[in-house]
């Protein structure tokens, strides 16, 4: 667990606050009165891109008793779509498709190489730097540039090992 | 190749620099439709009627006529109505609705007023996947820019009536393309599809009456109305109206979304793409989607892109999205990678599809290891058609029918696999 988090955890201090707090605000105003619990996506979205890239229970139920939910709601979404994580993650995730369209333009090999290139022996680890980590991951609706990754907002397309270098070498 | 006419309707403006501006849409007659509905001179029974004349169908992958489902609404039906636009796009294979929001997304967002007011709606959501940042961007600065012109909000021009639209993100589930899963899904709930009746036109978002639409087919609205449903319906051809948006990938030189005429050659696009690449032979295509059965490539001959043609060839449309295989591909292989996509991907609500999607994926996956038993090719063909047809969404059909048209076509490959322990490739 990050240092971060585990403050947060050991104080109880709720990390709805401040600017994660009007940004959810701002999507609860999105719904209609009653339906507070839509906000929970982009809730869950906000707060893990907040707090190290990854969900604890804690934060979880901190989500829960603000959207006024049981945790057990909060939970079963939060484990059902991809886009949640619920382990330490690299402070960049490169997230390599390996569908179809990419799988035919190499994104196997593309794998290997990225592996090799933030030295992990597999998916979902996190390199010894803390830097990266890299998961496969489904079609992400961007065929004509395969093969293809995206990184927190960004895509990436038209991959090779050369470009993925450089793009990954440009990461703080 | 005839000169393939190309960008007429979705695509029209993405040439233009700042494209996805709201000054461009303007200068090229963007909102001129919406501000002729709130002058009072566009009723929504006329506007149902073009968009029947025009002939177009849903463009997420179904088909059904969009005019037809717009008329199951009734709009003076006392309470809160939905329009839902359906920008989930995770279909493997499938990328056209993503140009649409990047570079045109004030005309989505004028064809999500229109429907919105043809239905009586308070209020619209537009469903994007969650890893598409790009377009809900572009998505959102539309609505904040036509909002600012006073063309959506409360009492629109002055016209007393009150319509917003809003943007919700997904999570990264494929079954949110399904239409009650994408529902849930904005209510912050599991993607898990509903059992179907009620339908959404009586109980979709919220619990109120709600008509959901794809991407490509809102888009479509404002040139229909703006051009006449009898120009969009000539586009096209007899059973399907309208330009259509092709997603093009896989082994071809130049993969990208093109928006071509429906009925174009298949021919015609696979040369506006640049042909096969590496000099190579087309083996196979896949013609609307991952979940669209596979055709030999000389199935495709003489076909032409619109539901009649590829359904006589032996496939279906689906939502347009061309998947190219050369002569190198091993099908067993390809096999195995979309049977763990519908594995990964199963919601888990159903057990024929829970179950079998993972049955199907270990036992394509021991073939390709090398590890395959002479029973297991019916042991697939026996799985798949238990699925088929007996859950209470398409994501069941979608796995069963790769595997099936893998089987029916490419057969000895997979026997090749069991025989020899390796591909027909592979030296033995």
């Amino acid at each position: 667990m990050s240092e971060k988090n585990q403050l947060a955890e050991e104080l109880k201090v709720s990390v709805i606050q401040g600017d994660v707090k009007t940004r959810i605000d701002r999507w609860i105003a999105n719904y209609p009165e009653e339906n507070r619990k839509s906000a929970l996506m982009p809730a869950l979205r906000i707060v893990q891109e907040t707090s190290n890239g990854y969900l604890t229970t804690e934060l979880m139920d901190q989500i829960a008793e603000y959207l006024q939910v049981r945790p057990i709601e909060v939970y079963e979404v939060a484990t059902f779509y991809s886009m949640y994580q619920h382990k330490p993650v690299g402070r960049h995730q490169i997230c390599l498709c390996t569908n179809l369209s990419c799988m035919l333009r190499g994104s196997d090999e593309l794998l290997e190489h990225i592996k090799h290139k933030i030295s992990v022996t597999n998916t979902g680890e996190v390199s010894p730097d803390g830097k990266f980590s890299v998961r496969k991951v489904e079609c992400a609706g961007a065929c004509g540039g395969a093969p293809m990754m995206w990184i927190g907002k960004d895509y990436h397309e038209n991959l090779t090992e050369e470009t993925i270098d450089e793009i990954l070498d440009g990461l703080e | 190749m005839a000169e393939v006419i190309q960008n007429e309707c979705c695509y029209r403006t993405n040439h233009l620099e700042n494209s996805w501006d709201i000054e461009t849409y303007l200068a090229n007659g963007g909102y001129e439709i919406w501000k002729k509905i709130l002058a009072g001179d566009l009723s929504p029974a006329e506007i149902i009627d073009e968009v029947k004349t025009s002939n177009i169908r849903g463009r997420g992958g179904a088909g059904f006529p969009t005019g037809l489902k717009w008329s199951f609404m009734n709009r003076h039906a006392p309470g809160s109505k939905y329009i839902v636009c359906n920008s989930d796009e995770s279909e493997p294979g499938t990328f056209k609705d993503r140009d649409i929001m990047r570079f045109n997304p004030h005309q989505l967002v004028e064809g999500m007023m229109i429907a919105g007011y043809v239905i009586g709606a308070c209020a619209g959501y537009n469903y994007i996947r969650g890893e598409f940042w790009e377009p809900y961007k572009r998505f959102t600065g539309a609505i904040d820019q036509a909002r600012e012109a006073g063309l959506l909000g409360k009492d629109i021009l002055g016209s007393g009536w009150d319509f917003d639209l809003f943007a919700h993100l997904g999570g990264g589930a494929y079954i949110c393309g399904e239409e009650t899963a994408l529902l849930e899904s904005i209510e912050g709930k599991k993607g898990q599809p509903r059992f179907k009746p009620p339908f959404p036109a009586s109980f979709g978002l919220f619990g109120k009456p709600t008509t959901i639409n794809n991407t490509e087919t809102l888009a479509s609205i404002p040139m229909i109305l703006a051009k006449g449903g009898k120009w969009f319906a000539d586009l096209g051809v007899k059973n399907a109206g309208g330009t259509k948006c092709y997603a093009v990938s896989g082994h071809i030189n130049k993969p990208g979304a093109y928006e071509v005429r429906m009925g174009t050659p298949f021919a015609d696009l696979l040369e506006l793409s640049g042909g096969i690449w590496k000099k190579r032979k087309l083996k196979a295509v896949i013609p609307g989607g991952s979940s669209t059965a596979v055709m030999p490539a000389e199935a495709v001959e003489g076909m032409t892109m619109d539901y009649d043609s590829i359904a006589k060839a032996g496939s279906f449309l689906g939502a347009g999205s061309v998947m190219i295989l050369d002569e190198t591909t091993d099908m067993v292989k390809s096999l195995e990678r979309l049977t763990w996509f519908y594995y990964d991907e199963s919601c888990g609500q159903c057990t024929p599809c829970r179950e079998g999607t993972g049955w199907m994926y270990r036992v394509v996956h021991r073939i390709r290891q090398g590890k395959g038993r002479p029973e297991d090719i019916q042991l697939l063909k026996e799985v798949s058609g238990k699925i088929m047809g007996k859950v209470i969404c398409g994501l069941g059909d979608a796995a069963a029918i790769p595997v099936e048209s893998f089987l029916k076509h490419y057969e000895h490959e997979f026997k090749h696999y069991i025989e020899h322990g390796c591909s027909i490739f592979d030296r033995v």
